[in-house]
């Protein structure tokens, strides 16, 4: 599998039917590759020539390839998103390797993220864990004017941060428990930060958390290494939000029952 | 000129203030109990597609949502950066409907509907509304309200953003609306479906024929009204700042059922992005308009100067945009800088090892940047390192995240090497023809956000295309929609084994089998890389009438070895990426055969249009309001042959004028 390129390297890829199909590991060679291909190019490459001989591509999601649409996730030599800090699948590019290396490629691995094919995985339960709260409740066409809402700029810039969370499951996948604490907390915190998220404050963190653990996710004993794997740095302040947020609501509900 | 009979915009009578206020208070409205039996289905999560959905769902009707990403929330509409724009005035500096009206209209170059436009800015302020009541967390001031930002082809302050996230972030927001009405079960939401074809049943729209990417299982759809938000197709020039997945599939099977297509040869060329590296690139990345505030952009006056930029002594740089255009230099508008870039690079002056690129240097303004510091630290004896170290310093504040992003993709630092920057398509102005209802020449077919031809005319204003798809689905189909859903109330739900159903899904068939029988020599990609670079080369930044000929006849060539040697492996049941971009690529061929015939039909150069034989002496494009102040929407006959029509623009309230930049 030839590219233009100067490195040499051997893929090791999880190639999976489906998810009712056991997996396993395929080898690859990816022949002149070019230092300046993102990851994603490089399995470009690789499948274009897998097509013109006559075998199957290796199958894995993507979409905007500049770090932004949360598609892209490759467990990459045992990390999520691949050896450098900060980045996607997609912004990983090849000069993060060295002629001659092997890498070793696998799908995010998580019970409440099973398989579809080789590298792609189905994260609606993401999806389903912000229907159970994950917004404001406000119909089109209710709203005043924005400056009638004033927020305080460093509390705007934090539910900002925690807000730029691309929703890729990184976090899970780092996670030994394959906890989703720091995605949910993410979206907790962005809306318990700004006054528009008042009103639904407990509902929203008793809902989320519910379906949190239906989905099947596990739990988080706070070895933070989905902080660590974050491509957008999302601070594990925002789990120890969720939890103050959490109890609070516990309470209340208490009182109420 | 007349418009063509087919042709009926259907724009509100009255005053142009007037128009979109009497028109919401008279229209149609179908009660709740009605609402309820009525069954709704939006192509596209994007913005358009989100924003229409929730508020749709939110007043009773009954919906279904589409995507072919694993989630809504991974819509083209996450990716955008800069900002969205709305006449709040919140600047205090003379920021008006009317002026948002006039800017867009002679941004777009006069060729957009000035009833559309003026609509358009006078909800751009509700939109702003919404999102905050949403959460969405705008940059803001220390005293709470809501910042602004200044983009290009205004003089105001208005635009709304988040970061270098904006799109991110009202996508989020509309996500989050969606997904609420998802939890109530007022919508059912289709994530890795694919529309592949529309369903018309005694002429009018009646469902959709979609595939399960991942059983790669077809399904029937019935609905009362279909809304395609599907997006632009600027991936028919194989690389551009779009994302991947983006395609004109769904539009294009509307138009081969009946939608005319508007102005498709509009594309917008974006001047600041990161070139092409190598042939495996698989797509681009723009670099922020407002680098060109700091930035000179230059070429070695020797052609093919291979010595690096730092070795080129000052006065062997071409400072070509401040030599051609001394008034505005390099803060020209985007359809200049890129065809002067292009110009620079054809004649052998380009720079990297493509020689496809220009230099976008930020030493000159890091060194004015560091003496300004000196001077406000009050130091002295300071070194030349020194002062540039503090100008890097103010550089770095300015545009850290862009330099970084550049730093990753090139392995190159900006900070002491200038940006080899380069064109790049970036957004298409043409798309479906709607009328003011957003209706397509297909009764019960809405087209919104950039799958319509849109309010831009044939030039887009930066921050104006998010405004656009949530203005469509926010706060203008929730009205449009009534005036067609109130006379089908009576419309009881048709059954799918409907014969023009079953007629339609066996047609996704049989493409799909002829498709995977090919077994061809050639990938998907190779026919997609070669279209792009017909597209790229003879309809892009320049057009002339002999290429586009020529553009025409290797497009269709390229179609017949297409169908006769593309290789699509794997199976029709199954997850299969592969045969999704087969089908999309297929469209793009054909889509790109009609954007040469428009191109070659419109005897003027306009906004993004530019004809090499239509310009002024100093190389602007020179438009001919007598001939071609109209709108271009175009009827599919057959294979290759397509009819015009022609909408005639009539400007009440702005007087046509030439743009002027020199
Ligand atoms: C890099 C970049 C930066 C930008 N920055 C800005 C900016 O700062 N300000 C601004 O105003 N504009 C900006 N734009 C333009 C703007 O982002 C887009 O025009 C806008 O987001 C388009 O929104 P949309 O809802 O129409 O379509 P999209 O967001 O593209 O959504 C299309 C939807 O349709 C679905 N779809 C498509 N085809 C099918 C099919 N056949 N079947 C099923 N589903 C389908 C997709 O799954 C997706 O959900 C930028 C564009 C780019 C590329
Ligand atoms: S918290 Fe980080 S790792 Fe987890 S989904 Fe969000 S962006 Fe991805
Ligand atoms: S492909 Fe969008 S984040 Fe990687």
């Amino acid at each position: 599998m030839s590219g233009h390129g100067n490195m040499n390297l051997t893929l090791k890829v999880w190639k999976q039917k489906n998810k009712d199909t056991k997996g396993k590991f395929e080898t690859y060679q990816a022949k002149g590759i070019s230092p300046d291909m993102s990851f994603l190019e490089m399995f470009d490459v690789v499948n274009e020539q897998l097509i013109s001989g006559n075998q199957e591509p290796i199958a894995f999601d993507h979409d905007c390839r500049e770090g932004i649409c949360g598609a892209c996730s490759m467990y990459i030599n045992g990390r999520p998103h691949g050896p450098k800090g900060g980045v996607t699948t997609c912004q990983l590019h090849m000069r993060s390797f060295k002629d001659g290396d092997t890498i070793v490629v696998e799908p995010w691995r998580s019970a409440a993220f099973p398989v579809i094919k080789d590298l792609a995985v189905d994260r609606s339960s993401f999806d389903r864990i912000i229907s159970a709260g994950g917004f404001v409740s406000v119909n089109t066409g209710n709203s005043k004017d924005a400056n009638n809402i004033l927020i305080n700029k460093d509390d705007a810039d934090e539910a900002f941060n925690a807000a730029a969370c691309i929703g890729c499951g990184a976090c899970v996948a780092a996670c030994k428990n394959s906890s989703a604490m720091l995605f949910v907390s993410a979206k907790v915190s962005q809306l318990a930060l700004l006054p528009q998220g008042q009103i639904e404050r407990y509902d929203r963190v008793l809902n989320m958390v519910k379906q949190m653990d239906e989905e099947g996710f596990g739990n988080c004993t706070n070895t933070g290494a989905c902080e660590a794997e974050c491509p957008k740095s999302i601070s594990l302040e925002n789990i120890a939000r969720l939890n103050r947020e959490y109890s609070a609501a516990k309470l209340m509900q208490d009182k109420v029952n | 000129m007349a418009s063509s009979s087919k042709l009926n915009a259907k724009i509100p009578e009255g005053t142009l203030e007037n128009k979109w206020t009497k028109y919401r208070s008279t229209v149609h409205l179908v009660n709740p109990a009605n609402k309820r039996s009525l069954e709704i289905i939006v192509v596209g999560s994007g913005l358009a597609g989100s924003s229409a959905a929730a508020s749709l769902a939110e007043m009773g009707y009954k919906v279904k949502v589409f995507c072919f990403q694993d989630s809504p929330r991974r819509a083209h509409s996450i990716a955008a950066q800069g900002g969205v724009n709305a006449a709040k005035n919140y600047q205090n500096d003379g920021d008006s409907v009317y002026r948002l009206f006039y800017d867009t209209i002679k941004g777009g170059d006069y060729r957009a509907r000035e009833a559309n436009v003026h609509r358009l800015a006078e909800v751009s302020g509700s939109i702003i509304d919404q999102c905050v009541a949403q959460g969405v967390p705008f940059a803001r001031e220390y005293g709470g309200t809501l910042s602004n930002r200044s983009f290009g082809g205004t003089q105001v302050q208005r635009t709304f953003y988040a970061a270098g996230q904006t799109g991110q972030q009202l996508l989020l927001g509309a996500y989050s609306a969606l997904q609420r009405q998802v939890g109530m079960g007022a919508v059912q939401m289709l994530a890795r479906h694919e529309m592949m074809d529309v369903v018309n049943i005694d002429g009018k729209c009646r469902g959709i024929i979609a595939r399960d990417l991942i059983t790669g299982k077809l399904e029937r759809h019935f609905a009362h009204a279909v809304l395609l938000c599907t997006g632009g197709y600027g991936n028919v020039f194989y690389l551009s700042t779009n994302a991947m997945g983006c395609n004109v599939t769904a539009a294009w099977k509307a138009h081969k059922k009946g939608a005319f297509f508007g102005n498709p040869c509009y594309t917008q060329i974006h001047p600041t992005c990161i070139p092409v590296s190598g042939d495996h690139q698989s797509k681009l990345t723009l670099m922020s308009e407002s680098l060109r505030n700091d930035g000179r952009i230059w070429v070695p006056k020797k052609p093919n100067d291979t010595r690096k930029a730092n070795e080129i002594p000052e006065e062997e740089r071409d400072y070509y945009l401040e030599r051609r255009y001394p008034a505005f230099g390099n803060l020209v508008p985007r359809d200049v800088a890129s065809r002067a870039a292009k110009e620079r690079c054809d004649a052998g002056y380009g720079v990297g090892t493509s020689k496809m690129a220009v230099y976008l240097d930020f030493a000159a303004n890091t060194e004015r940047y560091g003496k300004i510091q000196v001077n406000k630290l009050g130091l002295h004896n300071v070194s030349k390192e020194e002062v540039i170290r503090l100008g890097k310093e103010v550089v770095k504040e300015k545009y850290g995240n862009l330099f970084d992003m550049y730093k990753q993709i090139t392995g190159e630092d900006p900070y002491e090497l200038p940006m080899r920057i380069y064109p790049a398509v970036h957004y298409t102005m043409g798309g479906l023809w709607v009328d003011y209802n957003l209706m397509t020449t297909v009764e019960g077919l809405y087209a919104l956000g950039e799958a319509n031809f849109s309010d831009h005319g044939a030039n887009r204003l930066g921050a104006s295309a998010l405004m656009q798809g949530l203005a469509d689905g926010y706060f203008v189909i929730p009205y449009t929609i009534g005036d067609y859903l109130s006379e089908e109330i009576r419309t009881k739900s048709i059954p799918t084994d409907h014969e023009a159903f079953v007629k339609a899904e066996a047609e996704v068939q049989e493409r799909i089998t002829k498709l995977l029988a090919i077994k061809g020599t050639k990938s998907v990609d190779n026919f997609h890389k070669r279209l792009g670079k017909i597209m790229w080369d003879k309809c892009g930044m320049a057009r002339n009438a002999q290429g586009l000929q020529e553009a025409i006849t290797d497009i269709q060539n390229l179609k017949k070895e297409f169908w006769s040697d593309v290789r699509v492996p794997g199976t029709a049941n199954e997850f299969n990426p592969e045969l999704e971009k087969a089908h999309r690529v297929a469209d793009f061929i054909e889509l790109g055969e009609l954007m040469c015939i428009d191109a070659l039909t419109r005897n003027e150069s306009c906004g993004g249009h530019f004809r090499e034989e239509y310009q002024t002496p100093d190389g602007e494009a020179l438009r001919d309001d007598d001939n071609y102040a109209y709108v271009a929407a175009w009827q599919y006959i057959a294979d290759s042959n397509f009819e015009l029509h022609k909408e005639e623009l009539k400007y009440e309230n702005i007087k046509l004028a030439q743009r002027n930049y020199a």
